[in-house]
């Protein structure tokens, strides 16, 4: 679901978060125009705005974990993760985590990748959140979903700025909500 | 310099958090993991709290943060003091035009990059990064600011390893680094 259908209709800080982020065309290929945040980060009232959306809808949920893609979760999930008491638990490409880990594959257009979590970070029953900057075809946020799940985590949501526009309504990502601030930029 | 060492009782929890993996990435290296810290949202909030303390009213407008751990670090601080943050990433991560810094390893050599036109003359910055520790990918991140015209007032991270020598002779005068737990 999109913030601006579900409760933020008209809210003026989504249009100035979607303002904030540049698109970069043919990146990392041709044909790709990739949507990028880092021009929202030096929107500080923007990126503020971007924070504080998620921490309201996220405050009373009874949250204990938030759980970021790397790397650019790492830059939304950290503020969310304070501001409601929550841990933060990054998950990682292969072998960037020190220690034990457990890991999910998932399928990319061309070959597989793989999405680690550190054993012990995450208990039996915790409620958690999963951010990330983009959700396109689901592949990163599903495989997150595994490995919460595999630990006996409730995932509560998964929460990102940008999402396609086929992710309106009552779509449901290995039968989790989605939540999405804006859609890509032309 | 550890500023905070024996002084900030949140300093000693802080500590504890961190976990020591030995022989990671490779034999012989005792890892120091932040990632048991953001596990106790009490310490973590402790440590950003330090930082955003000692920087706060100091007119930075830049922090930036290098991949991937100084993402976790440096946004935080970033909104609290009214700063615009800004990623010092490895090579082909950012799109569109960058500026590029090299650095030596102890094997080969590494690239740090920064957008152009994320930071203007005459700002004031604070590099954020997990851990020093031969200080070569700060002394990259420090060269980028600088090359954008921007004033580097402190290198700040949360874990200084012990043998600092080479790095010491390395820092210019009046740029510094803090650290706030020394393993």
């Amino acid at each position: 679901m999109f913030a601006g259908e579900h409760g933020l209709q008209g809210d003026p800080r989504l249009k100035a978060i979607s303002d904030a982020i540049r698109v970069v065309p043919h990146f990392p290929k041709s044909g790709i125009m990739f949507q990028d945040i880092t021009t929202l980060l030096l929107d500080h009232k923007a990126y503020k705005d971007t924070l504080d959306i998620f921490v309201d809808r996220y405050r009373d949920m009874g949250i204990s974990v938030v759980a970021g893609v790397e790397a650019r979760g790492f830059l939304f999930g950290p503020s969310i993760a304070l501001a409601i008491g929550a841990k933060f638990v990054p998950l990682s490409k292969p072998s960037k985590l020190p220690g034990e880990v457990i890991s999910e594959e998932y399928v990319l257009e061309y070959g597989n990748d793989c999405l680690e979590m550190h054993v012990g970070a995450v208990k039996h029953g915790e409620r958690a959140i999963i951010i990330d900057d983009l959700v396109a075809t689901g592949g990163t946020l599903s495989a997150a979903i595994r490995l919460l799940e595999r630990v006996g985590a409730e995932v509560v949501e998964c929460a990102c700025v940008i999402g396609l526009p086929e992710f309106k309504g009552q779509f449901r990502l290995n039968g989790k909500p989605l939540y999405i601030l804006v859609e890509p930029r032309q | 310099m550890s500023a905070f060492r024996d002084q900030d009782p949140r300093i000693h929890g802080i500590q504890t958090k961190i976990r020591v993996v030995p022989d990671f990435p490779r034999e012989g290296i005792m890892f120091q993991d932040i990632t048991t810290l953001l596990l106790d949202p009490k310490a973590f909030k402790d440590t950003i709290d330090l930082f955003v303390e000692r920087y706060k009213g100091e007119n930075i407008s830049v922090v930036a943060g290098i991949e991937a751990r100084g993402f976790i670090f440096g946004p935080p601080i970033a909104l609290a003091i009214g700063a615009k943050f800004v990623p010092l990433r490895k090579p082909k991560k950012l799109p569109g035009e960058v500026i590029k810094e090299e650095y030596v390893l102890e094997y080969g050599s590494d690239c740090l990059e920064m957008h152009v036109g994320a930071v203007s003359a005459g700002e004031r910055a604070l590099v954020v990064d997990d851990l020093i520790a031969t200080g070569g990918t700060l002394r990259a991140a420090m060269n980028l600011l600088e090359r954008a015209g921007a004033e580097v007032v402190e290198c700040a991270c949360v874990i200084e390893l012990p043998d600092l020598k080479l790095f010491r002779s390395l820092i210019d005068s009046d740029s510094d680094y803090l650290d706030l737990a020394g393993s």
